[in-house]
């Protein structure tokens, strides 16, 4: 990952000392090692095995299943339900992404300069990215609520008409949307703030003296220099914004009929949401999901490396 | 400082659009507490309260008679999964950003590949597992289920603070005649507090917070987590939702304290593998 200078030997190192080192290196990083092996690799191989085979909940409990395939796979692409999860997905993600970026950046050009209480008023921006999940979805609940939310009842002061915000097809996944940006706007603010906080003031400074307007400083100098943390910042949201579930499982359970279903609030359901689990075709859909981070993944570690190298 | 500081007439005005701002983003907190305080007969009075006027307590002493046992469960896992990451990570830190084991690079790539894992998988995976070993509903299994959302982090912040201890101090320490167990201990780990503190904090923020493990591999055990019994408050009685809310500011308390007492920490933590150091 980063590129430290090697600790100089306090001596020089034969065959058998080389061997030591190592020895110790490892010794030190075999805990994580079992660690990842057991905790991740294992469930995860669990998870996969799962999707591949034809469970019931008595094969669950007893083991025996048969091996499918890809059946759950397809069972789970040709599903009703496929196409609308993989729409709200993108939009749900999209949507979330660009304008917490938008709100982000905008908050950290205004608070990049110090102001009175600027400090303060900065870390209070982090309380809803701090609050559990929980919490945030139940309090969004209850401002949405159709006949008591405080939303409905500014609207009705202004003379327009209520929503139901969750209980209608047409505003849940909007609303949970709404809800996902409220969380992402400190995390996408503290991010942006510290990247600008690295470029050096004299740039803008020199611009500003040559006569460039702040938005001009902003659109040629400051925004083309903060393109690297721009493309981490959204990177990683995106990473974080696909699996996302706890808002959308608590504020609407992905309903009504499936229209904030997303693929992860969709996998939880089919594997611990009903009475009769689905335990294969729940898999199934969650590594679809891992798929999808994944090769954003990769693309992230890419963004990342050229940016150690630069 | 700058050579050009902003006028004084600039700044007074910043500081108003600033707190307009911050007003506006914490509006849905303010209006939690409020609600928290509200009588049951003015919960769905139209147009709301603004302010707890007829204020009671009642929500709260809910809260107090119901919730209590599950707000101890949530500090024993998330004190337990600080401490399950702490003794995993720092000392791979350690490894990864000093002793350049072969193979560490893959290591690397592994933690950050695995942050990358959706939780809904994880869950299903240790369901499964959890199930056949018989440790569902333990504090025990949502322990190690809550520390695989910290550990890759923690590495990873280990590691960047790590790599920054200057060799001359480690050398010092084999110089005196200690060993590498000795010099972690009593060199690299004292001082590498702030990344301690950082990692702690996240850790037992996201046990804290933690849903999905809670709700499936813990289902409506009596020592569940406090995520869960707000989970439960919702789905039992959706009419009282002062007690509802007044259950969720007592689940923010950490959250804030920590936000008050340590908050150089979470910007660090925020900000920790995004952006160069």
């Amino acid at each position: 990952m980063r590129s430290t200078p090697p600790p100089a030997p306090p001596r020089r190192h034969g065959p058998a000392g080389r061997w030591r080192v190592q020895a110790a290196a490892w010794g030190f990083c075999a805990p994580l090692a079992a660690y990842l092996f057991l905790f991740y690799a294992y469930p995860l191989y669990r998870n996969l095995d799962l999707s591949l085979r034809d469970y019931t909940v008595r094969s669950f409990v007893q083991g025996g299943a048969p091996f499918s395939g890809l059946a759950n796979y397809r069972k789970v692409t040709s599903d009703p339900t496929f196409l609308p999860a993989l729409g709200h997905t993108v939009l749900f993600t999209v949507a979330s992404i660009a304008v917490q970026f938008g709100f982000g950046m905008a908050l950290a050009v205004f608070f990049h300069r110090h102001f009175r209480l600027s400090t303060i008023l900065r870390a209070l921006f982090l309380v809803p990215w701090l609050l559990p999940l929980i919490v945030s979805a139940s309090t969004w609940s209850w401002m949405l609520n159709s006949e008591s939310g405080v939303v409905n009842s500014v609207l009705h002061g202004l003379g327009i008409a209520g929503v139901h915000w969750l209980t209608s097809p047409g505003w849940s996944l909007a609303s949970v949307t709404l809800a996902n940006i409220w969380i992402g706007i400190p995390f996408n603010l503290v991010i942006l703030h510290s990247g600008l906080q690295a470029i050096p003031a004299d740039i803008n400074e020199a611009a500003a003296l040559d006569g460039a307007t702040g938005w001009q400083v902003f659109r040629f100098i400051t925004f083309p220099l903060l393109r690297p943390v721009s493309a981490i910042t959204l990177l990683l949201g995106l990473i974080y914004t696909l699996k996302v579930f706890d808002i959308i499982w608590v504020m609407t359970r992905g309903g009504p009929s499936d229209s904030s279903t997303t693929f992860a609030t969709w996998s939880y359901r089919l594997g611990f949401g009903n009475l009769l689990p689905a335990f294969g075709p729940g898999a199934a859909v969650g590594n679809l999901l891992i798929l999808v981070a994944l090769v954003l993944g990769l693309l992230y570690i890419r963004v990342q490396h050229r940016q150690d190298a630069a | 400082m700058r050579t050009r500081t902003a006028k004084p007439r600039t700044t007074r005005w910043k500081t108003l659009v600033g707190l307009v701002l911050t007003a506006l983003m914490l509006f849905p907190v303010y209006w939690m507490v409020n609600v928290s305080f509200t009588r049951d007969t003015d919960l769905r009075r139209t147009p709301p309260y603004w302010f707890p006027v007829h204020g009671t307590v009642e929500g709260y002493r809910a809260v107090l008679r119901q919730q209590l046992p599950y707000l101890g469960t949530s500090l024993f896992i998330g004190l337990g999964t600080v401490a399950l990451t702490l003794v995993l990570a720092a000392p791979a830190g350690y490894s990864l950003a000093k002793l350049r084991p072969r193979g560490g690079g893959v290591l690397s790539f592994l933690l950050l590949i695995a942050q990358m894992i959706p939780g809904v998988v994880m869950a299903m995976g240790f369901y499964a597992t959890y199930l056949k070993l018989g440790v569902l509903n333990t504090a025990g299994g949502l322990i190690v289920a809550d520390s695989t959302i910290a550990v890759p982090f923690a590495v990873l912040v280990y590691t960047a603070f790590m790599s920054g201890i200057p060799n001359d101090l480690l050398q010092a320490a084999t110089v005196d005649g200690a060993g590498r167990v000795r010099t972690f201990w009593s060199v690299v780990l004292p001082v590498s507090r702030n990344a301690t503190i950082t990692v702690a904090l996240f850790t037992f923020l996201w046990a804290w917070s933690d849903f999905i493990f809670a709700s499936t591999l813990d289902q409506g055990g009596a020592r569940a987590p406090i995520t869960l019994g707000i989970y439960h408050y919702i789905g039992n009685n959706n009419q009282q939702w002062n007690a509802i809310m007044a259950t969720a500011v007592v689940a923010a308390i950490p959250a804030t304290v920590l936000l008050v007492v340590a908050q150089r920490y979470i910007a660090a933590g925020i900000t920790a593998g995004a952006v160069k150091d």
